[in-house]
């Protein structure tokens, strides 16, 4: 059952994928409808296996990559529906699905056993410390889709290339600001998960900080968006540097989450 | 032959003429009174806008018609006959409901595509409508004709994209700044392009408009106009720190604003978006600007070519929204066609019901005394064969066939059906 919601989650999100591309070329408000629902659906499958993954392994489905990766992508979805039910953003689902998607497949080839959880991950602090980066890790994967639409755009306007994707895009002030309310969104978030990581890293292990790989990538991930929030409060960097800015801040989101557990090892590593 | 079209446009007729006939004030329903007085006309719409002055006529007659039509025009505007006729055009029918689909539609204006002429022809529908003017098809036109229009505007693109220069610009603006009524406007200089985009610039939402002439007393004068305020001429490069859109028309000869000069300025406001439109030949605003960031300008020939490429695209939209006018041409002949046949079934019906009844009352007298039942059996039979005998020809003349004009007249002749028909035409 578990397997059968999450395979047909990923369809529907690979459907939704489809329909966003296709977007990209020729749209209509019954395309983009369509793409809405697929979501929506492919949304509450996913909830369902990530509820049931919950109720079987007692514990939040977040503790090996596959679990991690599907729960990413869920973060992601779920913040598109607020975006664009806050915003109206002309065409962002054709930007977020396919990152979506691509999440949930790299989730799928992965092993999906349900294990106990580690006696060292046994804490309150484990669900607390995995949402808020979780969410924070997503807020910044938008603000890069964002930023990557905001630079298509820019591009655009600045070269007079003025065609239907022109058209369709949202205007450059709507996505600067999108761009740094996500990031505001995302940088508390993440600013809190270390908090409580290091907090809850001195309960269990006896020190606030230990260097763990996780943790400084972690750290210069932080110092990345302190230096985007910084750069757009005092020096005016906005649109074209802030789009950039965020889509570096973003890399750094991904070598943290992945490139972390694949080639560093720590304590942070699900992979055994 | 029923529908009758006529009238002048701007591709057959000067502005001269087109003043000239126009129905406007209290000569719009003058004039759908002097129409209804002519004996073949039954119902009228006048649509009488800057470009066009066409009239919508149903008609017993249309030979009849024409000449009332035309002699009326003349008459009531004082033209001279032959100056009229030359600029005149006639549809009838099939062509008269594809001219008056193609118009509301906007295939048949100046610029194709212009959202103004639908609600023009809505107006001119409604004012005759209202008054009693116009007749049951002739509604049926223009209600078909309105959806027509909102058909082609939701399944083409005829209607996007800007055609004129100073649309453009406020299509550009609103690509970059979300809401315009936030953002502050500065006109530099003056001009009738220029001025014709801060107009669309203020009805898009712009409220905090500034001019800034060389001449202070036109910038106040200009200013007034716009609900601004005018800046000194001297001034307007401090000015530039707190504005978001600038569109520049001055005379100068050399280039007003440099890029070292407008990079202190952007630095003064943190970067924030500026987009500004260099309309004057030779531009004013050195082209270097462009290269720097959250700095967007455009000059006369950039908007230019927007617009070239969007008169393209809706080339390409108009051909397809064509495609829908013959569809729904068709649909609506059909239907007219269909009109033809009906009062000949109801006359051919009539005409069987009396010999019906005459014979039925003759066989009463004849017969003495029945009950009620048999008599009502007797009618239900008589009634039977009469509808059994109908029923082959009614089909056939409700069918959609070519030849059902032919096989109407057949009808007729064959039943002597011809001077009823007036009857069951209201």
């Amino acid at each position: 059952m578990v397997i059968i919601l999450f395979e047909l989650a990923l369809t529907f999100y690979f459907a939704a994928t489809i329909v966003g591309v296709l977007e990209l070329f020729k749209s209509s408000k019954a395309t983009t409808r369509l793409l809405m629902i697929l979501a929506v659906i492919g949304f509450a499958l996913h909830t369902a296996n990530i509820v049931l993954r919950f109720f079987i392994g007692g514990h939040l489905p977040i503790t090996n990559m596959h679990e991690a990766s599907s729960f990413f992508s869920w973060c992601i979805v779920l913040l598109f529906f607020y975006i664009e039910y806050r915003y109206k953003v002309g065409l962002l689902g054709s930007f977020v699905m396919p990152v979506v998607f691509l999440f949930m497949l790299s989730s799928s080839i992965l092993p999906r056993g349900i294990k106990p959880l580690s006696p060292l991950l046994q804490s309150s602090w484990f669900a607390v410390h995995t949402l808020l980066a979780f969410l924070g890790d997503a807020a910044f994967a938008m603000a890069a889709g964002i930023g990557l639409m905001y630079l298509l755009q820019e591009h655009f306007v600045k070269k007079k290339h003025l065609g239907s994707l022109f058209q369709r895009l949202p205007s450059l002030q709507s996505l600067d600001e999108i761009n740094y309310r996500l990031i505001s969104i995302g940088f508390p978030l993440l600013t809190l998960a270390i908090v409580t990581g290091s907090i809850w890293a001195e309960t269990a292990l006896g020190s606030y900080w230990r260097w763990d790989p996780k943790e400084t990538w972690s750290l210069i991930t932080w110092f990345i968006y302190v230096f985007v929030l910084h750069a757009r409060l005092r020096a005016g960097w906005r649109g074209k540097k802030a789009a950039y800015l965020s889509i570096i801040g973003f890399l750094a989101v991904l070598f943290t989450f992945f490139g972390v557990n694949l080639i560093l090892k720590g304590y942070h590593s699900y992979l055994q | 032959m029923r529908l009758l079209v006529t009238g002048l446009n701007h591709k057959t007729a000067p502005i001269e003429i087109r003043e000239k006939v126009a129905f406007d004030g209290p000569k719009l329903e003058e004039g759908l009174k002097g129409l209804l007085k002519g004996q073949e006309i039954e119902g009228a719409v006048i649509l009488s806008t800057c470009n066009r002055v066409e009239l919508y006529l149903q008609t017993t007659n249309i030979e009849g018609a024409k000449r009332y039509v035309v002699d009326f025009l003349s008459e009531f505007h004082k033209v001279k006959l032959p100056e009229l006729e030359k600029s005149l055009y006639m549809f009838f029918d099939e062509e008269a409901v594809r001219h008056v689909f193609r118009v509301a539609s906007s295939l048949d204006s100046m610029v194709v595509g212009e959202p103004q002429i639908l609600g023009q022809v809505k107006d001119a529908f409604e004012f005759a409508l209202q008054r009693k003017y116009t007749s049951v098809l002739l509604n049926k036109l223009f209600k078909k004709a309105i959806s027509v229009a909102k058909r082609i505007r939701t399944e083409t693109r005829i209607a996007e994209n800007a055609v004129s220069i100073s649309y453009a610009a406020v299509e550009l603006a609103k690509k970059i700044f979300t809401d315009l009524s936030e953002k502050t406007f500065m006109l530099l200089g003056a001009g009738e392009m220029a001025e014709l985009a801060v107009r669309h610039l203020i009805n898009n939402g712009v409220k905090d408009v500034a001019v800034a002439n060389r001449t202070y007393e036109r910038g106040v004068e200009l200013a007034n106009q716009f609900c601004g305020r005018a800046v000194k001429f001297e001034q307007f490069k401090e000015e530039l720190v707190y504005t978001d859109i600038i569109i520049c028309s001055t005379g100068a000869p050399t280039y007003i604003l440099y890029k070292n000069e407008m990079q202190s300025i952007m630095k003064k406001r943190k970067h924030k978006p500026v987009f500004i439109i260099d309309i004057s030949v030779p531009r004013n605003i050195d082209p270097e600007i462009n290269r720097i960031d959250n700095v967007y300008l455009y000059d006369v020939d950039d908007l230019q070519s927007v617009v070239d490429t969007n008169i393209l695209e809706r080339k390409k939209e108009a051909e397809k929204a064509e495609r829908i006018v013959d569809e729904e041409v068709e649909k609506f002949m059909k239907w007219m066609e269909s009109l033809d046949a009906v009062p000949t079934i109801v006359a051919l019906r009539n005409f069987a019901e009396r010999i019906k009844n005459a014979e039925l009352e003759r066989l009463m007298n004849r017969i003495g005394e029945i009950d009620e039942r048999q008599r009502r059996l007797i009618e239900t039979t008589i009634n039977a064969v009469v509808n059994k005998i109908l029923h082959p020809p009614t089909i056939a003349l409700k069918d959609d066939r070519e030849d059902r004009d032919v096989l109407i007249a057949t009808i007729k002749i064959l039943y002597g059906l011809g001077e009823e028909k007036n009857e069951h035409n209201n």
